[in-house]
């Protein structure tokens, strides 16, 4: 089969685009556009489909089937579309209120049903629609519209809770790292399950440089660490430091002084949770924040293929339903 | 052996209640006697009634469990209001049911189940069965239940403990003497449930044939009763209870429209049976998905419907209450869904395993910002099966959800059903747009006569577009804040809901079409009215009876219909809700009769309502 070959633009609806200039979202959007081609989906088996707030906005701008929802049901509408329609790609747009406070419940039980879907969670720490109020995943003592004297919540990492609902993908990114961006999208789109990617993502109306340390080029390699599966954890502007298992914990190390042999290797493939879970909890300022996949774990069944299997197998068994068959099944009485 | 040699009275019909500890197993023995009853070729009507406990204390008033079944060779709609016999396993049951067994009823009790430690249970002084009253203007039979059950099931080899679990059985078998039923139903329903045991499975049929052996060899019972067959119209029948004809007529609207059917839903009693059993019935192609929580459940709902499927989702009316954000965003899709309400005793939590009506305002009103939805609702058990599938219609015709507003009563009810040939039903015509490649730009929201738009779904090419919550410019279905378009899309859905009335049937009315009194009457009472207006009929009053399926819009000619009696009468298991609807839109004084105790209409309370609103005879 030939099919047309697409370009990012023809991805682009024909709707202005209402995000506030210099906000992180347009990079998100861009790169989308460009990822969309290579994966040879049509547009007509592409949905988005999105939560309410800024990046929620995201289905409008795409020349795909798509519905901007509400608050934070995103994932219960795309339960319902992928296990009637398992043929069509189905995107989730979230953000950091909409997918970890609102929809927080809808959020882990999509991750737990394995339902064959993308989400990408744009993180940018605030409330931006509603102007400025902290969000689930603020900072202690973020001062905000509704925290004056600062937060007193403590932050929640969506990668954690990902990989708490034991998620078969598990990634993250920046809307200022396009390259990576790309690649990170690209692979939550390969991998068969729910995909999660949560995007670092600048408001920078309301939360400007709120992860400048990640964003910014030169404080980029001082306070990420790229993850790549195989390869020892090695970071640093000069690559100088890696990161170690010791006992149950992770810590920095300098390669000067530890053996390379010595240093975490990544294994996104592992089953088990455990590791990956420690590396969700490094945090900026005391460790550096892992960007890349987390975890990618195959051959675990999707919501949508069982559920669809149920009633193939159901078929088999029983034969297609007949309903005259089924009103007549049991005690009946003629009247004549 | 079922065969009596004592005389045999022959009676037009037979109101019976069980009643019990709920694990008695009452209601088993209530269902058993139905459907043997049905297959006697009686009507039948059924009312179950159980506590909101699981396990609620055993003995005690709050534990009681009972099913009232009426049985008759008339038509008849209701489960009866007085009762001729009164089936009590222990005091408990015997002093919360014995108010409606009428005066020279028959009222069998379990004496074994009267003891001291019972009586303390049911926080009665002394043994009620002594009463001076209740020997007195009642017929009593004392059966030691208990002791017969385990003479009778000995040799089984059964623990004490599962053996006496045999008496309800026992007390089925007596009663199916009493009224000249089968033994044949019920012996193979044991055999079919307890098969994989056949020690209980024969325990059972022991108990139930030592039941049965009971009322034909003790001098105590002299005669016995039959109710001879009714005169249903011709066809084959069998009995359905209001969720599972609701289930398959949901099942059949998918078959007649060609689509596979979703429906996600939340437990929730009384609905929660709707999931059971379409559950079942994956080889129709039924996904069902049980959501983390009602939104959810909505919210898939329409996220299959956006796909193409038919989509339902059911509740109670907490759980739509919870749903009412996503259906005012499924109306301003406008895409095509059933949501279900089987309506139970509010406000909060209220009275789950009782029956209620008052949910219609919040079926009406409860979503935010000018959301009118279509709202209809079953009659009865037996016509949730039509009622689901005109839902479906309404719901494809007009790309809108549909409120269909059954409620306990009905939904845990049972009747005798003519069973349709598929055949006969009338398709639904479903249409998607078919895909283009030109340049033209698709228009979502151009509508059709109906004033329904396109259901485009995705997958067909060159119609991509984007739904949402925010408000829509007409045709091009894009984000829209320009105040005279909302004006316009705020008429347009309103309209589209209020056409519905030019194509549904006018208001039908049993009875002159002017008069004295007219009744006002939806869903599950419809009856109880219907039984007190036939008999008000009968006695010579001007009564007519208009049962409104349609609530949303009202059918075209009710207003006039209204205005031409002396008096409207809205009776309703709520505090006036209909009744507001029709004075607000028509401007005719309605009279309310009203209640939330739990419990539906009975016949008698009506007709004396009915005839407190009738003209006092002149001189009088
Ligand atoms: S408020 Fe913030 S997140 Fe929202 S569009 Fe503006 S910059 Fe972007």
């Amino acid at each position: 089969m030939n099919l047309p070959v697409l370009k990012p633009t023809d991805f682009a609806s024909d709707q202005d685009i209402r995000w506030c200039p210099g906000c992180g979202d347009y990079s998100i959007l861009a790169q989308m556009k460009k990822v969309l081609p290579d994966l040879g989906v049509p547009r007509e088996k592409t949905v988005f489909i999105s939560g309410i707030g800024c990046s929620s906005r995201f289905p409008y701008y795409m020349n795909t089937y798509g519905m901007h929802s509400i608050h934070g049901r995103a994932p219960a509408f795309a339960t319902g579309l992928k296990s009637t329609r398992p043929d069509l790609m189905v995107w989730v747009i979230t953000g950091d209120g909409d997918a970890l406070s609102i929809g927080g419940n809808h959020f882990i039980h999509v991750l737990r049903r394995n339902l064959d879907i993308n989400i990408v969670l744009f993180n940018n720490r605030i409330y931006g629609l509603t102007k400025g109020q902290y969000s689930p995943t603020s900072t202690e003592g973020q001062v905000t519209k509704s925290t004056p004297m600062g937060s007193i919540d403590h932050p929640l990492s969506p990668l954690s809770v990902a990989l708490a609902a034991e998620a078969t993908f598990v990634a993250r990114s920046m809307d200022a790292n396009v390259k990576h961006l790309g690649m990170v999208l690209k692979r939550a789109a390969q991998h068969k399950g729910t995909s999660l990617v949560e995007v670092y993502q600048n408001c920078n109306v309301f939360n400007d440089g709120a992860m400048a340390y990640a964003q910014e080029k030169a404080q980029r390699p001082e306070n990420t660490i790229e993850l790549e599966h195989g390869k020892p954890l090695i970071f640093g502007k000069e690559s100088d430091k890696g990161i170690r298992l010791v006992g149950t914990r992770l810590e920095v190390v300098n390669r000067s002084d530890v053996a390379d042999d010595d240093l975490l290797i990544h294994d996104e493939r592992e089953q088990n949770p455990s590791i990956q879970m420690m590396l969700a909890r490094m945090r900026y300022p005391e460790m550096p924040e892992p960007m890349g996949v987390l975890r990618d774990v195959e051959g675990v069944p999707t919501y949508n293929d069982q559920i669809n299997q149920q009633v193939t197998s159901a078929k088999e068994r029983f034969g297609e339903g007949d309903l005259e068959k089924l009103f007549s099944a049991g005690d009946t009485w003629v009247v004549d | 052996m079922t065969t009596t040699s004592k005389d045999v009275k022959p009676v037009a019909g037979i109101t019976v209640r069980l009643a019990g500890d709920s694990g008695d197993g009452m209601q088993l023995l209530g269902t058993q006697l139905t459907n043997t009853s049905a297959l006697a070729g009686n009507d039948v009507a059924t009312f179950p009634d159980f506590p909101a406990e699981i396990r609620a204390p055993r003995g005690t008033r709050a534990g009681v469990s009972g099913f009232q079944v009426q049985f008759a060779k008339q038509e008849i709609f209701t489960p009866g209001d007085t009762l001729d016999a009164l089936v009590v396993m222990n005091p408990a049951a015997l002093v919360t049911n014995i108010q409606d067994l009428r005066k020279g009823g028959i009222l069998i009790a379990n004496e074994d189940g009267f003891t001291a430690k019972d009586f303390k249970l049911a926080k009665v002084d002394a043994n009620p069965l002594d009463a001076t009253v209740i020997n007195e203007e009642y017929r009593l039979f004392k059966v030691p239940m208990t002791k017969l059950t385990r003479t009778a099931v000995s040799e089984h080899g059964l623990s004490p403990k599962i053996a006496d679990r045999c008496k309800n059985f026992f007390a089925m078998g007596l009663v199916y003497w009493l009224f000249g039923r089968s033994l044949e139903p019920t012996l193979r329903f044991i055999e079919a449930k307890f098969g994989k045991k056949p020690e209980v499975a024969a325990a059972n049929i022991a108990a139930l044939r030592a039941g049965w052996a009971y009322g034909e060899t003790t001098e105590a019972f002299g005669e016995s009763y039959q109710v001879e067959a009714a005169e249903l119209k011709p066809g084959t029948y069998r009995n359905v209870m209001g969720n599972q004809a609701l289930a398959w007529g949901l099942v059949a609207a998918s078959k007649l429209s060609n689509k596979d059917l979703f429906y996600g839903t939340y437990p929730i009693t009384p609905a929660s049976d709707i999931l059971h059993e379409l559950t079942k019935h994956k080889a129709f192609g039924v996904r069902t998905f049980q959501a983390e929580d009602e939104i959810a459940a909505v919210c898939a709902t329409i996220g299959a419907a956006f796909g193409g499927t038919m989509a339902v989702t059911a509740s109670s009316g907490p759980g739509i209450a919870l749903k009412a954000e996503a259906m005012g965003l499924g109306m301003i899709l406008e895409l095509p869904m059933i949501v279900v309400n089987v309506q139970r005793g509010g406000p909060s939590t209220g009275l789950p395993t009782k029956t209620e009506q008052s949910d219609l305002l919040q079926a009406m009103f409860g979503r935010n910002g000018e959301s009118p939805l279509p709202v209809i609702a079953p009659q009865s058990p037996a016509d949730c099966f039509s009622v689901a599938i005109e839902a479906w219609r309404l719901a494809v015709e007009c790309m809108v959800p549909v409120m269909l507003l059954s409620d306990g009563y009905i939904a845990n009810g049972s009747e005798p059903w003519r069973i349709p040939e598929m055949s006969s039903l009338p398709k639904i015509d479903v249409q998607h747009p078919e895909g283009k490649t030109d340049d033209e730009p698709f228009l979502p929201y151009k509508r059709d006569a109906n004033h329904a738009r396109p259901w485009a779904i995705p997958g067909a090419e060159g119609l991509m577009h984007r739904l949402g919550g925010l408000e829509k410019e007409n045709e091009t279905g894009n984000v829209s804040y320009d105040p005279d378009n909302h004006q316009l899309m705020t008429n347009l859905r309103a309209e589209k809901v209020a056409k519905i009335a030019e194509r549904i049937p006018a208001q039908e009315v049993f009875g002159e079409e002017s008069g004295d009194l007219l009744v006002v009457s939806w869903g599950g009472t419809y009856g109880a009215c219907h039984t007190a207006v036939q008999q008000c009929q009968q006695a010579g009053h001007r009564v007519s009876h208009a049962h409104v399926r349609y609530l949303n819009p009202l059918p075209a000619n009710l207003g006039d219909l209204l205005r031409r009696f002396d008096r409207v009468l809205v009776p309703e298991l709520n505090m006036g809700q209909l009744r507001m609807l029709l004075r607000s839109e028509y401007l005719v004084d309605c009279i309310g009769f009203n209640k939330v105790q739990g419990k539906p209409f009975a016949v008698s309370e009506l007709i004396q309502q009915i005839e407190t609103h009738l003209p006092q005879p002149v001189g009088a």
